[in-house]
């Protein structure tokens, strides 16, 4: 089996976000950078479990649209347990740039499950998993919180509003990871050591038409400030969210 | 023509699709077009109800097929009838069915894709300018559709459904659907509460509950506001609460009118989930909790004592309707 887990790059939560003056680009002086928590935790972490559990022949491909700056964050994958790694050399520029590169590449190598995270935390999109999947034309399941393996069949549990749909589905498909999918995996020294004498390919990008532009970024109005309400009365509380800010 | 894909799991129209409904036919009306509901499956319940909400039509494919959802051949019908129809813009919801589609019905329809967004969008000429939220809520972006098909998935609760019309009638449409290839075995919804992501008032609680066993009066005041209840991350990861519940960064991003926050801290990474809900309430005992940085209501007080005392305001105002 052949897996390949799609892995973005995104600025860690904790970081203040900003954006040149005329809100044209993200200001990304100062900001730290990490691999995307549902890349990370959920999906790459059970391609691995899997690879793991199926022995040697088999191997988990990481695949990352970016520059060579994303090559740290490429490098834990590696860590992790990723048997190698491949960058797509372009700087991303939206979620259908980013399906068509990895498509393109995918569609050459015949893998039996692609892997992505449920939304990248920076753009919210949720959009390239479905975008891959319709490319290669193969069957989807978005916000997996379970996956198991057997032979060729994999039986999944998608998130959904309010509940969870159980499913079935042969390989090849494409599947976007929620929480569940796995536990989070800290690399260790050996996995740091092996990473670095593992394969990292860097192939080039293809052309894309750009249906969509960006056009600006804003931040939110700051809020008007916190009301505090006597904690003895409730009723006033109650008042305010009626009468002020009508919500109830 | 705006096309809406309005959707019925079970056959029951969620309150997303007349979101969305309203959302397309104000799109439609700044465009000087009609707008178009799409209702997928063999057992979709009081479709004309959607034109109550704008939709000058709703056109049905009634397969047996779309009962359940494959991306596939949802998004093969949609496209099909979007071509048929000769549909512009296309509206979605940002839900977990939308998710599913939304991309792909972009890559078939070579049509830019804006998903999640908030408000309706400007008109520039050929272009659509929409704006949605990125970074977790901490910022929006706006984003202009180019190509000559344009698809938008509409954040929930982002605007509110507006019964302007009358009912529509109801037109059989069929287009020839592909084999699914995904077998869906089993659904298992929780009956009877709103599912969190739908839901307008939040009651959600965190480590300062102390433990499970303190919930009862978290719930009562759920159950008496009607509302869905949530909770922090260590809540569902020490079994408080079950695993559905935990909102934030690594469970589920809403976006309530109402969020009330009980014994939660307000760690970055909590309100990467919750940040945009419209009204936030915080009651915590420490005035130095980070949450009330985000809250437009805060009580300092023990939740022991508040939220009981919450309950019985509430009760009152309620009487008083
Ligand atoms: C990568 C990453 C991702 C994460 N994702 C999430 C996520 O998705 N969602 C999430 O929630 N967290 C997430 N976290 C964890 C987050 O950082 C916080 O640790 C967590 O939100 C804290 O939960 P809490 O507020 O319930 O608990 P605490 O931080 O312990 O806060 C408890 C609060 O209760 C108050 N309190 C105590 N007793 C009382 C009382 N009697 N009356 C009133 N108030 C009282 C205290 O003053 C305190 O503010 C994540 C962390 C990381 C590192
Ligand atoms: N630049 C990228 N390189 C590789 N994979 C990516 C990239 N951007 C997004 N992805 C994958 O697509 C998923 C969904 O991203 P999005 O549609 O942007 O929310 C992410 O969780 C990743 O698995």
């Amino acid at each position: 089996m052949k897996f390949l887990v799609c892995i973005s790059q995104t600025p860690d939560t904790t970081s203040k976000i900003s954006f040149s003056g005329d809100g044209a680009e993200f200001n990304a002086a100062g900001v730290q950078f990490i691999m995307n928590p549902y890349d990370e935790w959920y999906a790459l972490v059970r391609a691995c479990e899997i690879r793991e559990a199926l022995g040697d022949g088999h191997k988990v491909v990481a695949v990352n649209v970016g520059p060579a700056a994303n090559e740290t964050t490429i490098r834990k994958a590696l860590a992790i347990g990723a048997d190698e790694a491949v960058r797509i050399d372009a700087e991303p520029t939206s979620a259908a740039f980013v399906a068509k590169q990895i498509a393109d590449y995918a569609a050459k190598e015949n893998f039996d499950i692609v892997f992505l995270g449920k939304e990248t935390i920076d753009y919210n999109g949720s959009e390239v998993g479905a975008m891959v999947a319709e490319h290669l034309d193969l069957p989807f399941v978005s916000y997996a919180s379970k996956l198991d393996l057997n032979g060729n069949t994999a039986t999944l549990e998608r998130d959904i509003e309010g509940g969870v749909e159980e499913l079935e589905v042969n390989t090849p498909f494409v599947v976007s990871a929620a929480k569940g999918m796995a536990e989070q995996r800290i690399p260790n020294m050996r996995g740091i050591m092996m990473a670095r004498s593992k394969p990292l390919t860097v192939v080039p990008a293809v052309a894309f038409d750009e249906p969509a532009k960006s056009v600006r970024f804003t931040l939110p109005p700051a809020k008007a400030g916190v009301k505090l309400i006597d904690p003895e009365n409730m009723d006033e509380l109650v008042r305010l969210l009626h009468e002020e800010a009508k919500i109830i | 023509m705006v096309l809406v894909f309005a959707e019925s799991p079970n056959g029951q129209l969620k309150k997303s699709a007349f979101e969305a409904v309203t959302y397309g036919k104000k799109t439609a009306d700044t465009l000087g077009v009609a707008c178009v509901a799409l209702v997928l499956g063999s057992n979709v319940k009081d479709a004309a109800a959607l034109g109550t909400y704008g939709a000058s039509k709703v056109l049905h494919v009634n397969d047996a097929a779309l009962d359940q959802l494959d991306s596939q051949t949802y998004s093969n019908a949609i496209a099909a009838v979007a071509q048929q129809q000769g549909a512009t813009v296309v509206i979605l919801s940002h839900t977990s069915t939308g998710k599913a589609i939304a991309g792909r019905l972009s890559v078939k329809l070579s049509a830019g894709l804006i998903s999640g967004a908030n408000a309706l969008p400007e008109v520039n000429g050929a272009q659509l300018t929409v704006k949605k939220p990125v970074f977790s809520g901490k910022a929006f972006a706006e984003l202009a559709l180019t190509s000559p098909v344009k698809i938008i998935s509409l954040m929930g609760n982002a605007v509110k459904p507006e019964a302007t019309g009358s009912s529509a009638s109801v037109e059989a449409v069929s287009v020839s659907i592909p084999a699914g290839r995904i077998k869906v075995k089993s659904v298992k919804r929780q009956e009877g509460i709103v599912p969190l992501p739908e839901a307008e008032v939040v009651v959600s609680a965190g480590r300062g509950m102390k433990g499970p066993e303190n919930w009862g009066m978290v719930e009562e005041l759920a159950t008496e506001m009607g509302a869905t209840t949530a909770c922090s991350r260590p809540v569902a990861d020490s079994h408080w609460r079950p695993h559905h519940e935990h909102v934030g960064q690594t469970g589920i991003a809403i976006r309530p009118n109402l969020y009330i926050a009980i014994g939660i801290s307000g760690a970055i990474q909590h309100l990467a989930g919750v940040n945009t809900s419209k009204v936030i309430v915080v009651i915590n005992k420490d005035p130095e909790a980070p949450f009330f940085k985000a809250a437009d209501y805060g009580v300092v007080g023990d939740l022991f004592e508040v939220v009981p005392r919450l309950t019985e305001a509430y009760k009152k105002f309620k009487a008083t309707r």
